[in-house]
């Protein structure tokens, strides 16, 4: 058994029952109607409690929560620049171990948080989260993936799937849209063979907090990949975020698992998939999509998820046999 | 306690006797020796710091600003590529008013790829809210280093502590490394007004709207001017324990002289020669050492200065397209004096070329012979066979 499967042997997680009702990231902030990418941050920050010192990659949440003289922020926060949240709080993590040594602080348990975007994090924030789970810091990083550059008018990222409208991948005569397949940012993450990589949807609240209290449990770099619906650059109701994201878990667009010192594990194994078609109509940016192009796609979720079955063991036939 | 070392490990030596709390950086030449000693210091226990072996220099400072945002004494070192890959944080540094200290130690930028020094590398980044010091030798270096910290944490404002590539940074000298208690007397504990702390709650570096921005700006300017004066009494307190100082600038025979030499870093020391030899001879030469450049001291600057007829100030640096920086600084500074000095201003020694007794007494006497400077910046020593 690893180190993070051993710290988590006696793990108890949340339930409808016991999710703190304390919010530590406050009303009053400025995210859009419908926002998914706010509410698995406040999540989150549920699962953590107030013992957390958070830094903040630039980006919609950055924006919406800290206009001066106001913050929706009730733990310390701060943020530097965009690209570089991970080694912003590997600088904090290493402060406080330096100044718990020389007694100066309190040797207490506090939980060093970073998070970015997909812009943030999987394109100008890759090299520094890269070297800071490279070295090991014990801290938690959240991705929250809105597949694009919400903050800037939804441009499109390395982590925009194939074929999104956004306003720098348009459709048109000469274009399909997004042209090139989503990065998979948490099978990037688990190679650097860190004890705890997740992925999870403010769709499945209690599933998305037991995973971050995973990571903030687990000693060194812990990763989770938050799928964060955005209405506003996805061009869909507000009021059908969540439907859409769980449509997204429903047709294994955005599976839910967890990467555990190195073994994997779905979290839903998903025996009747929908068809993608179900998921890309509910939203404008991908309205253009012919027939073919949605094949296209369909081929493409389906052997990735063939090669997710395979990392977790899993034969086709046997997730089709029992529904967690 | 006088021991024999390189200039790098003067720094390094500073940045022991200082008890910084965490370290981070990313290998470049010629800066290396002083994170390297330093790496060993953690390594033994010498030091307590906690060392962070980036992945770039760029995260080297996002850490630091992480670091030092919790409350903890930080140091880095770079040199030219690095310090430049840094830029967007060297500014953001100075705004969020984090009292770090960054040796540079000069060097050329690319290209042509180039490892020798030359300054405009920290001269690029004037702008950018640090506040620059330039030294002259090992000694001047680990005490600079010593009292950064202090003016850093009392005028919230990073520092950044300038060598030459080689010339300083690699050069052995007897240094004069004092006693850490009295390094402890002198410098206080870092103790900033606000830190990253669960139990009291702060944001940083939030979004902040024209209404708020423009005066966030003023009160760092008018920091970094306090910081000149807040630097002259550190100096004096620094004096009286350890015996040296070293003023913003240093006036060598400026009192009676015709014609005075403006340096910064190791130049000076040769230029000392000249001056002795030129005086032997009877020619009335002055020198004038510039060691802080930002804050500009121009007061102190033009009190030096104003007596002379002719100036000539040596700029290892360009600004492209106009003229060597501290030319461009001096020349500002007597804009609205009425008696102002002809100032010749010479490009020499970039991309380490050597300047030698020689180069300077070439430059005193085109300084002599011409009434005034044929343009703003005269170059010396251009090689005419490669520039065909």
């Amino acid at each position: 058994m690893g180190t993070a499967a051993e710290v988590l042997k006696d793990f108890k997680g949340f339930n409808m029952k016991n999710i703190p009702t304390e919010e530590l990231l406050s009303p009053g902030h400025r995210a859009c109607q419908g926002c998914v990418e706010i509410l698995g941050l406040r999540l989150a920050l549920k699962a953590i409690g107030k013992d957390v010192i958070v830094a903040s990659a630039t980006g919609c949440m950055e924006i919406v929560t800290s206009p001066f003289p106001q913050t929706a922020w009730r733990v310390p926060w701060i943020h530097v620049a965009f690209e570089n949240a991970a080694a912003v709080i590997s600088g904090v993590e290493a402060a406080y171990k330096a100044l718990i040594r020389k007694g100066k602080i309190e040797d207490k348990k506090v939980v060093f948080l970073a998070y970015g975007g997909d812009g943030g994090t999987a394109d100008i924030g890759l090299q520094a989260l890269s070297g800071a789970l490279e070295r090991g810091h014990d801290f938690v990083y959240l991705c929250l993936d809105n597949e694009a550059y919400m903050n800037t008018g939804i441009q499109r990222s390395s982590s925009t799937p194939y074929g999104a409208m956004t306003t720098t991948s348009p459709p048109g005569k000469k274009s399909i849209g997004q042209s090139t397949w989503k990065k998979n940012l948490p099978a990037i993450v688990a190679a650097h063979g860190i004890p705890y990589v997740a992925t999870a949807s403010p769709a499945y609240p209690v599933d998305l907090m037991n995973k971050v209290k995973k990571a903030a449990t687990v000693p060194g770099p812990a990763y989770v990949h938050i799928y964060s619906t955005c209405p506003t650059g996805w061009r869909h109701d507000s009021s059908i975020a969540i439907e859409v994201a769980k449509m997204a878990v429903a047709t294994n667009v955005f599976p839910l698992y967890e990467v555990i010192d190195g073994e994997w594990k779905l979290s839903r194994k998903n025996p009747k998939p929908k068809p993608v078609r179900e998921y890309l109509k509910m939203q404008r940016r991908f309205r253009h999509l012919t027939d073919d192009e949605i094949a296209k796609i369909q081929a493409r979720v389906d052997a990735e998820w063939k090669t997710l079955l395979e990392r977790c063991g899993e034969s086709p036939e046997a997730a089709k046999d029992k529904d967690e | 306690m006088k021991k024999v070392i390189e200039g790098s490990h003067a720094v390094s030596e500073a940045v022991r006797l200082v008890k910084a709390e965490v370290i981070s950086a990313y290998p470049i030449t010629p800066q290396t020796h002083i994170v390297e000693l330093l790496s060993e210091y953690c390594a033994t226990g010498v030091m307590k710091a906690r060392f962070l072996r980036v992945e770039s220099e760029h995260s080297a400072l996002a850490a630091l600003i992480g670091a030092s945002t919790a409350g903890a004494r930080t140091f880095t070192a770079t040199s030219s590529q690095g310090l430049a890959y840094m830029h967007e944080l060297i500014h953001w540094t100075a705004g969020a008013r984090l009292p770090i200290v960054m040796a540079v130690v000069n060097r050329a930028l690319a290209p042509g790829w180039n490892i020798w020094t030359e300054q405009t590398d920290t001269l690029s980044q004037r702008d950018t809210g640090w506040l620059q010091f330039y030294c002259e030798d090992g000694q001047e270096a680990l005490d600079t280093t010593v009292m950064a910290y202090k003016l850093a944490e009392q005028v919230n404002l990073p520092v950044m502590v300038v060598l030459d590539a080689f010339f300083l940074s690699h050069t052995y000298e007897p240094v004069d490394i004092p006693d850490p208690d009295q390094v402890d007397s002198f410098l206080p504990p870092f103790e900033p007004k606000f830190q990253l702390d669960p139990l009291n709650p702060c944001a940083f570096n939030q979004l902040s709207p024209p209404n708020v921005y423009m005066e966030m700006r003023y009160s760092m300017h008018e920091s970094s001017l306090y910081a000149l004066r807040a630097y002259q009494d550190i100096e004096k307190e620094f004096q009286d324990i350890f015996g040296r100082a070293y003023g913003v600038v240093e006036a060598v025979m400026c009192d009676d002289a015709e014609i005075i030499m403006v340096t910064s870093g190791t130049v000076t020391s040769t230029c000392r020669l000249l001056i002795e030899e030129l005086r032997a001879s009877g020619e009335r030469v002055g020198l004038l050492k510039i060691k802080v450049f930002r804050p500009f001291p121009a007061e102190q600057v033009i009190d030096a200065l104003r007596n002379a007829k002719k100036i000539c100030v040596i700029d290892r640096n360009i600004s492209f397209g106009s003229m060597g920086i501290f030319a461009q600084e001096i020349r500002a500074s007597f804009c609205n004096e009425s008696l102002k000095p002809q100032i010749f201003g010479f490009i020499a020694g970039l991309g380490g070329r050597d300047i030698t007794v020689d180069t300077l007494k070439e430059i005193y006497f085109t300084a002599k012979e011409n009434e005034h400077p044929e343009r703003p910046d005269i170059w010396v020593n251009l090689n005419t066979e490669v520039l065909s």
